[in-house]
């Protein structure tokens, strides 16, 4: 049984179309991500899951019951939103059983569950006050419990730290994520934020103009991105993408950029189908954190590059090198010092390239 | 900044911004006084006359201050001189006004808010053509649907009644009141109304348990507007009602011009100053809220 399960759904507003035939599986106690830039229906998609949208096509089914005619309130869902939504008029603890009143809930456990939940956020000295007199993360707190105390089946939340300050943004985006370790209930969280996707979702599923780029483990999405889209949202800066050829000989598979005198061997790349690699226009891609300063493994590659351009941040800097009349960009921590427009040497680790159809832009 | 100037040139432009400061502050509260006196002037001559009695009025000019407070004209404009036929006074269309008015604005408020609330929160296909048509009616004439008007109010039995111009103020008050509570809905955020729906609240009571308690500014914003249109209005009075069932407006009108041996100016003015004070208390009343609600569209949460 999937706790959430979406079946080749449909969405368009007029003639734009908002969702292309997306399909879609969550376990129980799963955390999805939908992560993608501001467009890509990932916000139309949560809507409709929460029975808010209409769908043209397709359907939703919650613990394999068909939910697409259901109202949003017999769906067994809980919403969080971006800019939180509290009821203006009600004080906090008010705004938290709202939702348990309209269900005709019997008294003596709408207050032992406006109890638990308040003392679980500690949002239990709050309950007297107006939403304008909380601050920006009480309100979030107060938001995530009027989701919990329906104790839904699962949770929806849209974009909901994208109203904080950076700080207050990692905290919260902790405690979420404690929140679904402790309760192990199963969570759509809408983003446009991947810090946020990579370090909460179990699942991420990366949008696009409407499609499903991947749908995977955080892990997989950044090692082995499906195509050129994910290999390019993910990551900061993202990842390189280096235009040239495959060469085949005796088994012993190289990759050349346009007009290099050197080639990368890269034998020991999985491709998902070995045919006709030789002269294959791809991307070569690799990321900025795996262009090394010193050797690592003996999978390493050695190439002389000359640095255009540096950018100091602190921690770490990033240096644009010229290869072959492409840009790469490399990331080392700042204690190492790189000279501007002088060779330096670099390896570049093998074991994490990803190699993409330049036609398709699919991973090979 | 050049270098030749020295602390003491600086100390003069400073005097000398000082007294521009000065002079410009004068001469804003010169014109603020100016039109203050204005607007006041029309006011303080109607006070002054209706507090007068007929021989003074006579005798003495515009702005001279009564010899003593004499309310008899007031009581006069009010309850009348108590002689049967032909004695025109206030006090039966005072209350005609009161019974169409309150009526009226309490209706077209509560239907500008609904139909507000369903063009912003419940949107479908083509309504914002509905919003148009709806916009269009505030810049029909009056005197255009005069003839229409009456012919329906005499196939629905209600001309020349208070219901009457009830029916007429709501229809008519419809397209601004619709106007103000869409331009106020509109900045509420639309995820309100998600979250209510997701907690299961239906249709009628997100409106009365979510909107309706965060649109205090807007609601007294139309109900200001609405009573001083409706309680001003004469053109709908005057064609749609005569006789016992008029209201204060058109008595007031019947009254000064029917007048049949002297003019009564005092009790005239008197008159005139009992029909405008509705207007002037609610102003009072809600005036802050009313620059308020004018003011402030965003209701952040």
């Amino acid at each position: 049984m999937k706790t959430l399960k979406i079946e080749e759904l449909s969405k368009n507003f007029g003639s734009t179309e908002v969702l292309r035939k997306i399909n879609l599986e969550i376990d129980e106690g799963n955390f999805l991500v939908l992560l993608g830039p501001s467009g890509c229906g990932k916000s139309t998609l949560l809507n409709i899951i929460a029975g808010l949208e209409t769908i043209n096509e397709g359907n939703v089914y919650i613990d394999d019951y068909n939910v697409s005619k259901v109202e949003p309130k017999d769906r067994n869902i809980a919403m969080v939103f971006q800019s939180y939504a509290l009821y203006p008029s009600m004080n906090v603890g008010e705004n938290m059983v709202f939702g348990l009143k309209q269900a005709k809930t019997s008294k003596e456990k709408i207050q032992q569950q406006l109890e638990k939940v308040s003392k679980f956020l500690q949002v239990d000295a709050l309950l007297e006050r107006k939403p304008s007199q909380l601050s920006g993360g009480q309100r979030q707190r107060v938001a995530i419990g009027r989701a919990l105390v329906r104790e839904p089946r699962i949770f929806l939340f849209d974009e909901p730290l994208s109203n904080l300050d950076a700080k207050l943004r990692v905290e919260m985006r902790r405690e979420i994520k404690k929140l679904h370790q402790q309760l192990k209930t199963t969570v759509v969280y809408v983003t446009h934020d991947q810090t946020e996707a990579m370090s909460l979702g179990t699942k991420i599923a990366i949008m696009n103009h409407g499609v499903i780029q991947q749908n995977d483990t955080p892990e997989n999405i950044y090692n082995k991105p499906s195509n050129t889209f994910v290999a390019d949202f993910i990551g900061s800066p993202s990842m390189n993408l280096i235009k040239g050829k495959l060469k085949e000989k005796s088994n012993n598979i190289t990759f050349a950029a346009e007009g290099s005198n050197f080639d990368i061997p890269i034998s020991g790349y999985k491709f998902e189908n070995t045919s006709q690699l030789d002269g294959k226009e791809v991307y070569f891609g690799i990321r900025p954190e795996h262009i090394h300063f010193k050797s690592s493994n003996n999978e390493n590659f050695e190439v002389n590059l000359k640095a255009d351009l540096s950018e100091y941040i602190g921690h770490e800097q990033i240096i644009t090198f010229n290869y072959v009349n492409q840009e790469l960009l490399a990331k080392f921590p700042s204690t190492i010092k790189i000279e501007l427009n002088k060779e330096t040497k670099l390896y570049f680790d093998l074991t994490q390239v990803s190699l993409f159809d330049t036609n398709s832009k699919e991973r090979l | 900044m050049q270098d030749n100037l020295k602390a003491s040139s600086y100390r003069d432009l400073e005097q000398k911004s000082k007294y521009t400061n000065i002079f410009l502050r004068w001469f804003l509260y010169f014109v603020l006084i100016l039109f203050a006196s204005y607007f006041i002037f029309p006011l303080y001559v109607m006070l002054v006359t209706s507090l007068k009695t007929m021989e003074e009025i006579r005798q003495g000019t515009l702005l001279t201050w009564p010899s003593s407070l004499n309310f008899d004209s007031w009581l006069v404009a009010w309850g009348g001189r108590g002689y049967g036929a032909g004695d025109t006074f206030l006090r039966p269309y005072f209350w005609n006004s009161i019974k169409m008015v309150v009526p009226a604005v309490f209706f077209s408020t509560f239907i500008g808010a609904m139909t507000g609330y369903v063009l912003t929160k419940w949107r479908f296909k083509g309504d914002q053509w509905v919003f148009l048509f709806l916009l269009f009616g505030c810049f029909i004439p009056f005197q255009a649907i005069l003839l229409p008007m009456a012919r329906t109010l005499g196939v629905l039995g209600i001309s020349n009644s208070v219901i009457g111009l009830v029916l007429v103020h709501t229809v008519y008050g419809i397209p601004f009141t619709t106007l103000f509570f869409r331009n106020y809905y509109v900045s509420v955020p639309t995820e309100l109304v998600k979250a209510a729906r997701i907690d299961g609240a239906g249709f009628f009571k997100i409106f009365f348990k979510i909107l309706l308690p965060i649109s205090a500014p807007i609601i007294v914003v139309t109900v200001i507007w609405q009573f001083t249109q409706i309680w001003n209005d004469f053109l709908f009075g005057s064609t749609f009602s005569f006789g016992e069932a008029a209201p204060i407006q058109v008595a007031l009108n019947n009254m000064v011009l029917s007048s049949t041996s002297v003019k009564e100016y005092n009790v005239d003015m008197a008159s005139a100053i009992i029909a405008g004070i509705p207007t002037l208390i609610v102003y009072v009343l809600a005036g802050k809220y009313f620059i308020r609600g004018l003011t402030s569209g965003a209701v952040k949460g």
